[in-house]
């Protein structure tokens, strides 16, 4: 198989890659770029594990090829902090402990980032709907919910 | 394996036409990767048609909406056009997966993936959507469902690919609704469902009429008896009856751990008089 050569943007930076035509967005990041924050949990699109942005859309990167991204905007976790500075939905995680194994993490910064950024006041139920597609098999979800709720009346403050 | 990215629909058709192995087109990819991760299929060269010029925009014409191959479920969920006269066709494209799912998945790919409990495709059969497609011969439109003939295959020839979804303007007091049934709340395969499409004359009585069912045969039904059942009539207790028993009675389910047979058949009716009510309502109806 002939590799993919890509140009694309990633947390803001230009990354150019070689890569499989059939691998995935989620296999560049973790194993060429060596960006393991998004996580493998299935692979079919159904945990949410791998959640990243892409031009403004939160997807699943096991869905993605690599290839795809040629040209586009690709927002993971690692670009969340600004150094030291945690954004607040990684602050207000820690402080409400919405995590214990950590896996299902990345994903659901990911995807309440994406929540706020078009939805800065959502209710309860808009964030149990919107998160809905992230899985988390240690919290019950209660704990994501309130540091999500929280999260979002600080940064409305901000 | 090959990967590409054409500009245009002339060479994506003519890469696809001449591919000596197996093919795949690329939209989303929710269907696909996971088929592919699956080892369900191995394609030689996979055609990715995100770049052809406008096939990732929904167009608003004087006869209707194009809604290209390319473009996300998301996206028709953000156009307040497409959800005012299509309000039915866009909830049942919002039932597809998660969020993340919704970003990246097209009712085109749901089509073209044939799979007969596909969300869109009942609601967009209902509302008489035409799929254009491009082929090594020019283009041709097909009703959208003539497109899948069972489940995982479809009638398009090699080289062919559904460029775009149309649907018609709105005549005035028209309505259209799609509802399935689940065991869960959200994110799962339809066990059955059903969409109904409405236009009622000045007095609220059903003009014409366009019933689907999904998930209750190898292909999603267009029954035209239940359609016939609505016409003429206002939407009283007995053309609801009547509806249901005819949905229940079209219905060719198989028997799974999702649902029986006896099930399947009840809940068409049932998911098909409640469609009804609502759509007769958005059209205006009392």
């Amino acid at each position: 198989m002939a590799g993919v050569a890509v140009s694309t943007t990633i947390n803001g930076d230009n990354v150019e890659y070689l890569c499989q035509p059939d691998e995935t967005l989620l296999d560049v990041l973790r194993d060429r770029l060596g960006l393991t924050g998004a996580k493998e949990g299935c692979g079919t699109g159904d945990c949410g594990a791998c959640s990243i942005i892409l031009d403004d859309r939160l997807v699943c990167s096991c869905l993605v090829l690599g290839a795809e991204a040629e040209g586009r905007r690709v927002e993971t976790i690692e670009g969340m902090a600004h150094g030291d500075r945690l954004h607040p939905l990684q602050q207000k995680f820690l402080e409400h402990a919405a995590l214990q194994c950590g896996v299902c993490t990345p994903g659901f910064l990911i995807a309440a980032k994406d929540l706020l950024a078009k939805n800065p006041d959502p209710t309860e139920e808009e964030i149990r709907f919107g998160l809905a597609g992230n899985l988390c098999r240690c919290t019950g979800y209660d704990k994501i919910v309130r540091a999500v709720q929280d999260a979002a009346s600080v940064m409305k403050g901000a | 394996m090959r990967y590409i990215r054409p500009l245009s629909m002339e060479d994506a058709v003519g890469q696809l036409a001449s591919s000596p192995g197996t093919a795949a087109i690329l939209a989303g990819g929710s269907d696909l990767l996971v088929r592919m991760k699956g080892g369900f299929i191995e394609p030689d060269l996979i055609v990715d048609i995100k770049a052809i010029d406008g096939l990732g925009e929904i167009r608003e014409t004087a006869e209707g909406f194009i809604i290209g191959a390319a473009v996300s479920c998301a996206l028709m969920g953000e156009s307040a056009a497409l959800k005012r006269e299509w309000p039915g066709v866009v909830e049942a494209a919002k039932l597809i997966g998660s969020k993340q799912v919704q970003g990246r998945c097209t009712i085109v790919g749901n089509l073209c993936n044939a799979s007969p409990a596909a969300d869109s495709v009942p609601a967009l059969v209902a509302a008489g959507a035409m799929a254009l497609i491009a082929g090594p011969g020019g283009r041709r439109t097909a009703a959208v469902e003539a497109v899948p003939t069972g489940p995982g295959k479809t009638s398009l020839a090699k080289g062919e690919i559904i460029e775009a979804i149309l649907l018609d303007r709105r005549a005035p007091r028209s309505g259209d609704a799609y509802l399935r049934f689940i065991p869960r709340t959200e994110m799962d395969i339809a066990v059955v469902s059903a969409g109904v499409n409405l236009t009622l004359d000045e007095q609220g009585v059903v003009k014409s009429a366009r019933v689907a069912l999904g998930a209750v045969a190898p292909t999603v039904l267009l029954v035209e008896e239940a359609a016939e059942a609505l016409i003429g009539r206002k939407l009283d207790e007995a053309a609801l009856e009547r509806l249901a028993k005819v949905c229940s009675g079209a219905c060719r389910p198989i028997d799974d751990k999702r649902g029986t047979v006896e099930f399947r058949r009840k809940v068409a009716g049932v998911l098909a008089r409640r469609a009804a009510t609502t759509a007769y309502a958005r059209a205006g109806g009392k």
